[in-house]
């Protein structure tokens, strides 16, 4: 696979690190009442969907940029990478 | 119709014109069933089997969504063993070893059942210590276990690459009794077995949904039709998440594609199942001679039943440093299935939040050698609403309970294992 990345172009998936769903920036607030459950389903539930996935990944033998990839994971196509930092700033994040 | 030497013989002097098919291809009953198993898996056979067989209810439909052997049954290396650690691993896939070591007899159909016996290979002390307190626990549950020092693996295998630069081999666990079975005849001889008990196993049936009326299941929807059933288990590690998730029912799995290679065909080479667990590559020799090997996951989520080059390059690297003979034969056909990759690395067997509907699935890359023994104990559960006693620990909600069986101590994750 080769992941464009926004900032270097075309790389290799080999020098990534797959992390798992993009949902994991979403971490939950340790002071909700729900905090225990909530911190269950964020490490250990998971969505598996067949299909458009958002994912992130990390350039450790490159720029060392984590990226959230849009990929279809019935045919492996890429159709969007962003930076996650930027990702996370859209979300009303600070970094 | 039995199978026997004298059949064979029967059946070659009529010119094979009495063989028939070794199982009904059914359709789905209007009465419904009492109990609708979906995936036609090694797994959701030997459970169906079981069902018939043990607990005497026969009222059973097992549901395919393509045809029997077209999915991971069809896919895996074929490996069985029972050399775990933990209390509540070990003691089913010994169970499981039981099963296989009888299971030619019980069904009457040739699996090709060959305790060759398995070899992990030992690079380091520290590995030596971690690997005969695992024979320790093998030989508690009766698994046998056997330490080799490195002259013995020597004597074995002289075209092994003994003295390495980074993965000298010191020594390894060998379990005599794992070894291989002729993976699609599991499937053919379950569904035969099965079927003559009177389950009917409908192909071409995929489930699309369920019918589920106060939280209580009371069917099936697929594509031939709406299925009524008193319980319905489901038995489709790889694509688990995608049918719990017509339930509703949220996984702690991710599915991610295991790839396995095979080899042009050899002499006899290699008699025992190796594993170099260090270098990710594990290999047996086919009986008709190929190299049958694997490796590693490919590590991103993926429902694609092929893999991409760099794991292929990994595998192959991995097979090169320790048995470097093998970068003479050429590599035949590649092939990958999906896998449920649980978060421990353990399977479920188990409840769900929803009445009269029950989850099998999150095998990891180790569903096969454990497909009699989850079909015992999965058909204990549906049948008698209590796990059965080895099968205890495999509960959807145990990462809840700080319970996880994380069997080779890395942590709860998958990009981990």
């Amino acid at each position: 696979m080769i992941i464009n990345h926004p900032l270097l172009g075309p790389r290799d998936s080999e020098e990534f690190v797959y992390l798992g769903s993009a949902e994991l920036i979403n971490r939950p607030d340790w002071q909700n009442e729900t905090a225990p459950e909530d911190f269950h389903n964020y490490q250990y539930i998971r969505e598996n969907i067949a299909g458009e996935n958002r994912e992130l990944w990390y350039h450790e033998q490159g720029d060392q940029s984590w990226l959230v990839v849009t990929r279809n994971t019935l045919t492996h196509e890429i159709s969007k990478v962003e930076l996650a930092t930027e990702v996370a700033k859209k979300m009303g994040r600070t970094k | 119709m039995g199978y026997s030497a004298f059949q064979i013989l029967k059946d070659a002097l009529s010119g094979y014109k009495g063989l028939k098919p070794a199982w009904r291809d059914a359709e789905p009953k209007d009465g419904g069933y009492d109990i609708v198993i979906i995936g036609g898996g090694g797994h959701g056979l030997a459970t169906a089997y079981y069902l018939a067989k043990k607990h005497n209810i026969t009222n059973v439909a097992v549901l395919e969504k393509g045809w029997i052997g077209s999915g991971n049954v069809g896919r895996n290396t074929t490996i069985i063993r029972s050399n775990y650690l933990l209390k509540g691993n070990e003691p089913f896939y010994e169970l499981s070893m039981q099963l296989w070591e009888n299971l030619e007899q019980e069904l009457n159909y040739n699996a090709m059942v060959s305790q060759r016996g398995i070899m992990n290979l030992i690079h380091t002390d520290a590995q030596r210590d971690a690997f005969i307190r695992r024979a320790n626990s093998m030989l508690f549950a009766g698994a046998g276990a056997e330490y080799l020092n490195a002259d013995d693996v020597k004597d074995r295998y002289p075209f092994l690459d003994m003295k390495n630069a980074r993965f000298p081999i010191k020594g390894a666990l060998a379990q005599p009794r794992g070894g291989t079975v002729r993976h699609d005849a599991v499937a053919w001889g379950y569904a035969r077995a099965a079927s003559d008990l009177g389950v009917d196993i409908i192909q071409n049936c995929e489930v699309t949904g369920f019918s589920i009326e106060n939280d209580k299941c009371v069917g099936v929807k697929t594509t031939k039709g709406d299925i009524k059933a008193n319980r319905v288990g489901s038995c489709v590690a790889g694509s688990s998440s995608r049918v719990m998730a017509n339930a509703g029912i949220k996984l702690p799995i991710e599915s991610h594609v295991l790839q396995a290679f095979v080899t042009e065909g050899l002499k006899p080479v290699l008699g025992n199942v190796i594993t170099f667990g260090a270098g990710h590559f594990y290999c047996s020799q086919s009986n008709k001679g190929g190299l049958v090997f694997g490796g590693d996951i490919d590590a991103y989520n993926t429902y694609a039943q092929r893999g991409n080059l760099p794991v292929v390059e990994d595998v192959c690297s991995g097979g090169m440093a320790i048995m470097p003979m093998i970068g003479r034969v050429r590599v035949l056909r590649t092939w990958g299935g999906i896998m449920d990759m649980s978060m421990d690395g353990s399977p479920f067997i188990d409840k769900t939040p929803i009445k009269e509907l029950f989850f099998n699935g999150g095998w990891c890359y180790g569903g096969f050698k454990a497909t009699p023994a989850s079909g015992y104990c999965y058909a204990h559960l549906l049948a008698t609403d209590n796990h059965h006693e080895v099968a205890n620990a495999y509960r959807l909600d145990r990462f809840k309970y700080g319970a996880m069986i994380d069997e080779k101590g890395v942590g709860a994750q998958p990009n981990l294992h």
